[in-house]
């Protein structure tokens, strides 16, 4: 496993942290250096709620080997409440449940483990938010 | 800016070359070209490519398909833009060419995808999209298509099955390609029945792994008179980028990168989708097809299925497309598949292709070779010079 980029990425994959553009308020996920909308360099790191609805969405049947545990799975383009899009499995729905436009929120799971005695990936995955 | 042509092609069947290697497969290829081109020395060599060090391991093309070329010395780096690889050497040769900066600038895509499983070469593939931020969510390639494939029949109210028209009419095409891999027609239940690898995309969506070279010869039309190779003039060859990830568009089933790079394909040549006489689309996947039909200008957003029905995409049709079967019936050996669509164009401009696929008195083709899911994408345009003096 690819421990330095486990690492780097923490706060992306733990915090959905992406950034914030100090120039024109444009936000980002994942983070850029550069603002796409007015090109300042000046951003800071900013949190997302982990709220959204869902864009798209696919079931996986044949998956990259370090996922084939975990086949099938679904994952899915969520539209953030902050208007960034970003890619995330799902969790805690079956596939036949899925639909576009179904409310979702993030939470922390197991992305997939590196053999038997090697590091879990952990990072954020979207579930159903329940109906009150 | 000098004229550029065309003025040789080479190409090995596209299949499970398991008894050759890299740099032969190359090297048949550029070899032919050149035999074809009728010229003995190159002023310099692009080598399209995605996957050699992944999967090869072996990088540093460019030198060493140079040297067992017989080109001893001569200038070759290699190009990578994942899918998008062969189509880009081409933009570096045709840039190199009409700048006056080269005379004789070759062109060979290759690649080998089935040096191993093909799962791993899938995985390899994979590549091509964010390592952070797709891929390491478990998102396949096939993945991110899916993903596009669904929003489009939920937004435009398309039935999966609707699809059908495009491999179909890939498939009925490579019949008559003797270099295409699969060599049968497929119908549109076989379609409907299809083993699915990612919902909604089943396995004849998706273009086949495999193994293949092409190569072609590019020169300057002021020198024409030195080559006895029959030429077709490249009136445009044009790069439009876009985000590498799909969440990342605004609206993911617009081609950004697919329209910026056609529309300065169609105003350098100074022609507009009307006057194509054939495309050879970038169909990895039945849904790439439709979205670049789409961003290219020849069908309104979410037309592209209506388009191909009441116009025509077969021989006969309106827009033939994939005339020699496209990715999905040649088969898509990734950095090669650019430069086998623009040498299947040229045979169709020079008439060379099999009765059954040539498009009659065809003027301009147009070939479009698709980064990831369009994240780099080359549109070339070929004109037919027989007409000319
Ligand atoms: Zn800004």
């Amino acid at each position: 496993m690819d421990i330095p980029r486990y690492w780097r990425l923490k706060n992306q994959r733990y915090l959905l942290e992406g950034r914030k553009c100090q120039a024109c308020g444009e936000l980002s996920f994942p983070p850029r250096l550069v603002c796409k909308k007015c090109k300042s360099r000046l951003s800071e790191p900013h949190r997302f709620i982990g709220r959204g609805t869902l864009y798209t969405f696919t079931t996986i049947y044949q998956t990259p080997d370090r996922f084939d545990a975990y086949s099938p799975y679904v994952v899915g383009l969520i539209d953030l409440e902050e208007g960034v899009r970003i890619t995330a499995q799902l969790t805690d729905v079956r596939p036949e449940e899925v639909e576009i436009g179904m409310a979702l929120e993030m939470v922390i799971r197991q992305i997939y483990a590196d053999g038997d005695r090697g590091p879990i990936l952990y990072g954020y995955k979207f579930r159903p938010i329940l109906q009150k | 800016m000098r004229k550029v042509a065309i003025v040789g092609i080479g190409q090995m069947p596209v299949r499970e070359h398991w008894n050759s290697n890299l740099r032969d497969l190359a090297v048949c290829a550029l070899r032919d070209a050149m035999d074809d081109a009728g010229v003995q020395s190159l002023d310099g060599l692009t080598v399209g490519n995605m996957l050699s060090g992944a999967l090869s391991e072996q990088e540093h093309l460019g030198a060493l398909i140079v040297d067992y070329a017989g080109l001893e010395g001569v200038e070759a780096v290699k190009i990578e833009a994942a899918c998008g690889s062969g189509a880009a050497g081409i933009r570096m040769a045709y840039k190199a060419v009409a700048s006056g900066l080269m005379d004789a600038v070759g062109v060979v895509g290759v690649e080998k995808l089935t040096e191993y499983s093909g799962k791993y070469s899938t995985a390899a593939l994979a590549t091509a999209a964010d390592a952070d931020y797709e891929t390491t969510v478990g998102l396949s390639f096939v993945g991110i298509n899916a993903l596009l494939m669904k929003r489009y029949l939920y937004e435009y109210k398309f039935d999966k099955s609707d699809f059908a028209v495009f491999p179909v009419n890939a498939h009925q095409n490579a019949v008559h390609n003797p270099n295409a891999m699969f060599r049968h027609k497929i119908t549109a239940q076989e379609y409907a029945k299809s083993k699915m690898i990612a919902d909604p995309v089943n396995l004849l969506d998706s273009s086949p792994i495999a193994d293949g070279a092409a190569a072609v010869i590019v020169v300057a039309q002021e020198n024409l008179y030195r080559y006895p190779g029959k030429p077709v003039a490249i009136l445009s060859c044009e790069v439009g980028t876009d985000t590498l990830s799909i969440d990342n568009r605004t609206n993911p089933l617009w081609l950004a990168g697919v329209e910026r790079s056609a529309m300065r394909a169609f105003k350098v040549a100074g022609l507009s989708p009307q006057d194509i006489d054939l495309f050879e689309a970038h169909d990895a996947f039945s849904i790439m097809t439709a979205l670049s039909l789409e961003a290219s200008g020849f069908a309104e957003p979410g037309q592209a299925i209506r388009f191909a029905l009441e116009n025509g995409i077969d021989i006969k049709g309106r827009l033939p497309l994939n005339t020699c079967g496209g990715l999905k019936g040649r088969g898509h050996p990734v950095g090669a598949t650019g430069v086998y669509q623009v040498v299947e164009a040229v045979k169709q401009l020079r008439r060379e292709v099999d009765e059954h696929i040539l498009v009659p008195d065809a003027r301009y083709a147009m070939a479009q070779n698709i980064g990831g899911s369009g994240a780099t994408v080359i549109t070339t345009i070929l004109e037919n010079m027989s007409g000319r003096s």
